[in-house]
C-alpha cells in the first residue's frame, strides 16, 4: 500500500535559520506517527509543510500520493489539521464554529455535528462562547474541527502542550479512538510519554535532522536496555568497575555517582550487589526504573528534551 | 440544511459584531455623539454678537450708551490695560477709545485680518456716525432669506456619514482580519478547503448589511435633533452609502494585506483615515486649502463620497448627476480591492 506521506530530502531555509536540513520520512497508512525534539528541532515546521502551509524550499512532498502544488484543493478536502494554539472565532459558540466549519467540506464526506461533539465530549459545551472554554475544552474543539471533514490524515500539532494531566489523558483517549477508526494521526510533541502512549512509530528530529526512527519500544532497545539504575556509593566507583557485571549493558559517570543500562533486572540487580561487597562499597542511593524516550533523547544528543 | 460557506461565514462575522458592545458603540454611538457635539457648538442661535470694548475715559459712558442697544453687538467697558489684554487674547474684536475730549478723533483698535473684527469695526462705526448726526442718503430695505439645507449642521451631517463609513469600513475589516492573521486563525481557515475568496467576501457582506442601518441611525437623529432634511431621493442615498462603503472595503482589505499585528494595522488604518478626516470635508470645507492641492483632495474617494452625498442631500440632485465622484469612488474600490488580493498573505 502507498504511504500516507513521503517526504524525500526535505529542506526549508528561513533567512538566516535552516528550520529542516534534509529530512526522508515515510508514515504508513492507519498509523499514529510522532515527530519528536525539542523547541525548535523543526517539527512545526515539516508539520505544515506536509499540511501544505509552508512552502519547503527544496525536496518531495506527496501526501495521499498528490502533491501540493498541483492537487492542493483536494487535499485539503482529504486533511485534517490542529494547529499549535489556535485561537478560534472568540465571540461564537461551540455549536456555531463546528457548523462553520462543517459548510466548507462536501457535505457528503463532512461529519454530524452531533455525532463529532460527542465524541470530543463537547455536548455540555455547546452553547458556550469559545472564549468561555478551559484549556482542555479548547484544545479539544480544535481537534474536532480537525476530524470535521472526515479526514484521511489528521494533523496534530503539539495538542497536549499546556493541559493538565486530567485533560491531557481525556485527549489522548479521543486520538487513540480517532486512530483506532483507521485514521493516520501525524503527532508533534516534546513529551516522551505522550509519544510512548499514542505513537506507532516515532521520529526523533533535532536541529532539522532525523536522528532516530522506529517504535518507542524499538528505540529504547537501541540504546541497549529496558532498564536504567542510577546508583551512588559509599566509596566513590569508577563505571569500569561494573561494566563486566553479569545483566549490565553499560555503565557511565553520572553526577553524584554511576548511571547504568540493564538487560534484566533480577540478573543484574543481585550481580552488582555481589560486586559492590567484593569492592567494599555500600550503595547509599539506588534507583532502577524503565528505560523512556527521553533516555533515548539524552543518550543520542547528550540533551534532555526539554532544555531549550 | 447546507448553508452555503459563503453566507455561514457572513453569519459569523455578524455574530462577532454584535456580540462585541464596543464594536457596535463605536459604529453605531460614537457618530451620534459627535452630531450631538458639533450640532450644539456650531447651533443657530441667531446672529452672532460681536464683542466690542469701550476704553475707560471721560467719554466711555456715551459710547457705551449709544452701542448698547445694537442687536449685533456685545458692549463692555474696560480700562485701557485690560482692553489690551482682551484684544491681544481676540476675546473682544474690536476696542472703542473715545480719548481726552470731544476734539479727539475717536480710535478704534482692531486686526484687520479678522474678518468679524473689521464687520464689527464697521458696525460700530455706523451706529457712533449716526448717533452723531449722519443721515443715509439712500433708502434700504432688508429681507431675509435662510436657505435649507443651507446650515452648518446641514453641511456637516452628510460628512459625518461618510466618516463613519470611512472608517467602519476599514476598522471593520482591516482590524479584524490582521487580528485573525495574528492568532493564526487565518492559517487555520487556509487548511481547509473553504474558498479563501468567501472569507474575504464575508467581511464585505456583514460590512454592507449594517450600512442601511448606520444611514437611518444617523439621518433620524439629525432630523429630530437639528431638523436636518434630506432634499433628494432616501434610496439615492442608501445606495450611494452602500456603493461608497464598498469602495472604502479595498481600502480596509489593502491594509490588512501584509500587517502581522493589530499594531500595525491599526498604524495603516489611521495613516489612511486621519487625513482624509481633514482633508476631505468631513469637519470644514476642504476649499479652504490652496487651489493647486484641491484636484487632488477631489481625486480621494472620501471626498468624492462626502461631494455626491452632500449634492443628494442637501441639493436635491439625483445620483445620475454624479458620474464623476461615482467613478472616483468605483476606480479606488477595484484598484484597492485587486491590489490587495495580489498581495494578501494567508500565514
Amino acid at each position: 500500500m502507498e504511504a500516507a506521506i513521503r517526504l524525500q530530502g526535505l529542506v526549508k531555509q528561513y533567512d538566516d535559520v535552516t528550520a529542516v536540513a534534509g529530512l526522508d520520512l515515510e508514515v504508513r497508512r492507519g498509523e499514529c506517527f510522532g515527530l519528536l525534539g525539542p523547541n525548535g528541532a523543526g517539527k512545526t515546521t515539516t508539520v505544515e509543510i506536509m499540511e501544505g502551509l509552508t512552502v519547503p524550499t527544496a525536496g518531495l512532498v506527496e501526501v495521499l500520493g498528490l502533491r501540493w502544488d498541483r492537487n492542493g484543493d483536494e487535499l485539503r478536502a482529504r486533511i485534517g489539521v490542529t494547529l499549535q494554539e489556535t485561537k478560534l472565532f472568540e465571540k461564537l459558540t461551540v455549536e456555531e464554529t463546528l457548523r462553520l466549519f462543517r459548510t466548507f467540506y462536501d457535505a457528503k464526506r463532512a461529519r454530524d455535528v452531533e455525532t463529532v461533539l460527542r465524541e470530543m465530549q463537547l455536548g455540555e459545551k455547546r452553547k458556550a462562547w469559545v472564549q468561555k472554554l478551559s484549556g482542555g475544552q479548547r484544545q479539544r474543539l480544535a481537534v474536532a474541527l480537525g476530524v470535521m471533514g472526515d479526514p484521511d490524515i489528521l494533523f496534530l500539532d503539539e495538542p497536549t502542550t499546556g493541559l493538565d494531566p486530567q485533560s491531557r489523558r481525556a485527549l489522548w483517549d479521543t486520538i487513540s479512538a480517532l486512530r483506532a477508526r483507521g485514521k493516520t494521526v501525524v503527532l508533534t510533541t516534546h513529551y516522551m510519554d505522550e509519544a510512548e502512549f499514542l505513537c506507532d512509530r516515532v521520529a526523533v528530529v533535532d536541529h532539522g535532522k532525523l536522528i532516530a526512527l522506529g517504535s518507542p519500544a524499538q528505540l529504547i532497545d537501541d540504546i541497549g536496555g529496558h532498564h536504567l539504575v542510577e546508583l551512588s556509593t559509599d566509596v566513590p566507583l569508577l563505571p569500569e568497575a561494573v561494566r563486566d557485571v553479569a545483566g549490565v549493558r553499560s555503565a557511565r559517570a553520572a553526577a553524584d555517582g554511576l548511571a547504568l543500562s540493564i538487560g534484566e533486572p533480577h540478573v543484574a540487580l543481585p550481580a552488582l550487589f555481589t560486586r559492590l561487597g567484593e569492592r567494599g562499597a555500600k550503595p547509599t542511593r539506588l534507583v532502577s526504573r524503565a528505560a523512556t524516550l527521553d533516555d533515548v533523547f539524552l543518550s543520542l544528543t547528550g540533551r534532555t528534551l526539554r532544555e531549550d | 440544511m447546507n448553508v452555503s460557506p459563503l453566507i455561514a461565514l457572513t453569519m459569523a462575522r455578524i455574530r462577532e459584531f454584535t456580540r462585541e458592545p464596543g464594536a457596535v458603540f463605536w459604529t453605531f454611538g460614537f457618530p451620534l455623539l459627535i452630531t450631538v457635539a458639533l450640532g450644539i457648538a456650531f447651533r443657530d442661535q441667531g446672529p452672532p454678537r460681536q464683542a466690542v470694548a469701550v476704553v475707560e475715559g471721560p467719554r466711555a459712558a456715551e459710547l457705551a450708551a449709544a452701542l448698547k442697544d445694537d442687536p449685533l453687538l456685545l458692549v463692555e467697558t474696560l480700562p485701557a490695560d485690560v482692553a489690551a489684554t482682551r484684544l491681544r487674547a481676540a476675546a473682544v474684536l474690536l476696542t472703542i477709545d473715545g480719548g481726552g475730549d470731544v476734539s479727539a478723533p475717536v480710535v478704534y483698535r482692531f486686526d484687520p485680518g479678522r474678518p468679524e473684527a473689521r464687520g464689527a469695526r464697521r458696525a460700530v462705526d455706523d451706529r457712533l456716525q449716526a448717533r452723531a448726526g449722519r443721515r443715509n442718503a439712500l433708502s434700504t430695505r432688508d429681507e431675509t432669506a435662510v436657505a435649507r439645507g443651507g446650515r452648518y449642521v446641514d453641511w456637516m451631517v452628510p460628512g459625518l456619514l461618510g466618516m463613519q463609513l470611512l472608517s467602519g469600513a476599514l476598522w471593520g475589516t482591516a482590524w479584524n482580519i490582521v487580528n485573525a492573521r495574528q492568532r493564526r486563525l487565518l492559517k487555520r481557515l487556509a487548511a481547509t478547503p473553504m474558498s479563501r475568496g468567501h472569507y474575504l467576501l464575508s467581511y464585505r457582506l456583514a460590512g454592507l448589511l449594517f450600512v442601511p442601518l448606520q444611514v437611518v441611525v444617523l439621518f433620524l437623529f439629525a432630523r429630530f435633533t437639528f431638523g436636518v432634511h434630506v432634499q433628494g431621493s432616501l434610496l439615492a442615498v442608501f445606495a450611494l452609502s452602500l456603493f461608497g462603503s464598498w469602495s472604502f472595503a479595498g481600502l480596509g482589505l489593502l491594509c490588512a494585506a501584509r500587517a502581522q499585528n493589530s499594531e500595525t494595522a491599526n498604524g495603516l488604518v489611521n495613516l489612511v483615515t486621519l487625513p482624509m478626516f481633514i482633508l476631505c470635508g468631513v469637519f470644514f470645507s476642504s476649499g479652504r486649502f490652496p487651489g493647486f492641492v484641491q484636484p487632488l483632495i477631489r481625486f480621494l474617494p472620501l471626498s468624492a463620497f462626502n461631494e455626491a452625498l452632500r449634492h443628494v442631500v442637501n441639493d436635491g440632485a439625483s445620483l445620475a448627476s454624479q458620474g464623476v465622484p461615482l467613478l472616483i469612488l468605483l476606480g479606488w474600490g477595484l484598484v484597492s480591492a485587486t491590489v490587495a488580493l495580489r498581495l494578501f498573505r494567508w500565514t
